[in-house]
């Protein structure tokens, strides 16, 4: 029962800590984005500036969500969630199927309407100027098609005729290896090939902020590691990007700050390193021991939880200064532990308790 | 970006063009509908103009040849044949592989693609009736319209109303397949009234009739009466007109973009 009032706690707590690390790159992102890519949304903003801080109030985050809430019908895909992304940000969505991700993209892009809640893309709500976020805002879509019979050029050049200020399309389909595909029709090309073209048309309009649905889903690692540099590269520009993702390594290798998301909730919101080492709320310790020991000698340990016999080896699992309690206590008593070897949590490991405590507590619930 | 350019609303105007484009592309390379439209009329219009029987003025057609009776029925099968089976089949399947879902995320409104089908259809169509008004009179003798304003209202008109129930239909259609159905299940009958299969002068007065106020008897009607005599009668064009301003509506009221 505690964990929706303390995941919203560790929320408040996780967003302005992280905002603090997150501000150098941000301010650099400012300082060379007033000139260009802020000027939509002075107009509109300016009056609501604080005179304190001027240069903020000017600036919106790219994409603000206060209290999104939709249900399809009895269905609650997205219960409560807030979160702000920087401008220049990488900032990734996770959470297990039907958690409520996609669902929280679409309207974060005005796609479907919110049932209550607030959006704000660089200061703009995406319905109400919906002319103008939809030429700032490149998408793409998880279940999103072209026709079969165009080829690539062809959609390129239609895609790239409907922004004002496109990107260089060459550019984008070489770093995507897409340069060769032009002449082919749509339906020729493979899975990986087409979610490459999605991504290309995603950042067609050289957008101020992209939202990516699982863009990496159905590639081989090798385009996989491409995409993600122009991810980098394009974020190098000033572009805000919001990634939707179930590839724990792309989150942690991309995005400056994570957002778990489970049952239409914010479970987590944290840098990928914070996440991975909250999840270190259990260590484990796994050793061989020189000589055999009675188990009392660890379990009475203050930071031990439970130990486990493996074979010839002891797995300890506890909290705190696991290892340095474990090889005192084994000293003291004339052993030595070989071969020692600590679990270090990842994000995954994060994204596992976190989602899975959060799971069961719904299940008590109910 | 700047200021001025918030000013301006959606999407450059180019993008319609390129829109326009890409869908006679795709028209040119799916020609099922150009096949059948302007394949099978004009290889109609042909066979009859070739059979000797079909040039005979005949008093059971009130003295016109069969040539002459079918020359206005394969003007409307061309119209009705696009506009109920190859308009809204592209754009239930858009909407079903999520083509137009992916559009609607771009400055581009979505009305714009299907601005861009109905665009393409309709040339298809009048260079389709352009082909077969010429062919009949060059190389089958028949006469030159009589009014060819009337005629250009009329096949105008004629557009609008199949167009409206076509896209009534695939605003109702939940899928491409269920479309198909009802899309086949009205055209049947409309040719039938059309006068296609037996020219409505040999049915009985009730169903001579009822062809009137169908939407293609009514275009043979006023077609007809355009190449023949002159500008068409009133009711006709008032029969196309109700069609395309009922049904428009319909389409507009239930037509889902999702």
């Amino acid at each position: 029962m505690g964990i929706p009032g303390s995941a919203a706690t560790r929320r408040l707590d996780a967003g302005p800590s992280r905002l603090q690390e997150g501000a150098s790159r941000s301010e650099r992102l400012r300082l060379n984005g007033v000139a260009n890519t802020t000027v939509s949304v002075v107009a509109e903003t300016s009056e609501q500036g604080s005179p304190g801080w001027p240069g903020r109030a000017a600036c919106p985050p790219a994409v603000e969500i206060g209290h999104l809430r939709k249900a399809y019908g009895a269905l609650v895909a997205v219960d409560d969630i807030s979160f702000s992304v920087a401008r220049g940000e990488i900032f990734g969505i996770l959470g297990p199927n039907g958690a409520g991700k996609t669902t929280t993209v679409e309207c974060a892009i005005g796609l479907r309407p919110p049932d209550s809640g607030t959006i704000r893309l660089l200061g703009l709500d995406p319905l109400a100027d919906q002319d103008k976020v939809r030429q700032i805002v490149g998408v793409q879509l998880q279940a999103s098609s072209f026709p079969a019979k165009l080829r690539v050029g062809e959609i390129l050049d239609m895609y790239r005729s409907f922004y004002r200020e496109p990107a260089d399309v060459t550019e984008l389909v070489e770093a995507l290896g897409l340069a060769g595909k032009r002449r082919d029709y749509y339906r020729s090309l493979s899975g990986g090939q087409r979610q490459r073209l999605s991504v290309v048309l995603a950042l067609i309009g050289a957008p101020k902020i992209a939202v990516l649905d699982e863009m990496t889903t159905g590639l081989d690692p090798q385009a996989r590691r491409n995409t993600w540099e122009l991810i980098e590269k394009v974020r190098d520009r000033g572009v805000t990007i919001v990634l939707v993702t179930h590839f724990m390594e792309e989150a942690e290798r991309l995005c400056d700050r994570v957002a778990l998301i489970d049952s239409g909730r914010v479970v987590a919101l944290d840098t990928p390193a914070g996440l991975a080492a909250r999840a270190r709320g259990g260590k484990r310790v796994r050793f061989l021991p020189s000589a055999p020991f009675g188990m009392g000698l660890l379990t009475r340990l203050p930071e031990v939880t439970a130990v486990e016999q493996d074979g010839r080896h002891v797995v300890v699992t506890g909290t705190g200064e696991l290892v340095n309690a474990v090889i005192l206590a084994l000293h003291a008593a004339g052993v030595t532990a070989h071969d020692v070897q600590l679990d270090s949590s990842t994000l995954e490991d994060a994204f596992v308790r976190l989602t899975g405590r959060h799971l069961r507590e719904e299940g008590e619930q109910s | 970006m700047s200021l001025l350019v918030i000013a301006e609303p959606k999407a450059p105007r180019a993008g319609f063009g390129k829109i326009v484009h890409n869908e006679a592309r795709l028209a040119w390379r799916q020609p099922s509908g150009i096949i059948v439209s302007v394949g099978l009329s004009l290889l109609l219009l042909i066979i009859f103009g070739e059979l000797p029987a079909f040039q005979v003025s005949s008093a059971r057609l009130g003295g016109l040849s069969a040539f002459e009776i079918y020359i206005p029925i394969l003007i409307a099968f061309v119209i009705g044949v696009l506009a109920l089976t190859y308009l809204p089949g592209p754009l239930v399947s858009y909407r079903e592989q999520g083509i137009l879902r992916r559009l609607s995320t771009t400055p581009v409104p979505v009305p714009w693609v299907l601005g861009a089908q109905l665009a393409v259809q309709a040339c298809l169509m009048v260079i389709t009736v352009a082909i077969l008004v010429v062919v009949s009179v060059v190389f089958f003798g028949a006469g030159a319209p009589k009014n060819t304003g009337g005629l250009v209202l009329t096949v105008t008109l004629s557009i609008a109303a199949m167009f409206a129930i076509g896209l009534a239909i695939a605003a109702g259609a939940r899928t491409a397949g269920a479309a198909r159905g009802i899309m086949m299940a009205t055209f049947y009958p409309l040719m039938f009234f059309s006068g296609l299969y037996i020219p409505m002068q040999l049915l009985p007065g009730v169903l001579q009739g009822i062809s009137h106020v169908t939407p293609l008897g009514a275009a043979v009607e006023a077609i007809q009466d355009s190449m023949l005599q002159g500008f068409p009668p009133t009711a006709p064009l008032l029969v196309l007109a109700a069609y395309a301003v009922v049904f428009g509506f319909l389409a507009k009221r239930f037509f889902r973009w999702e």
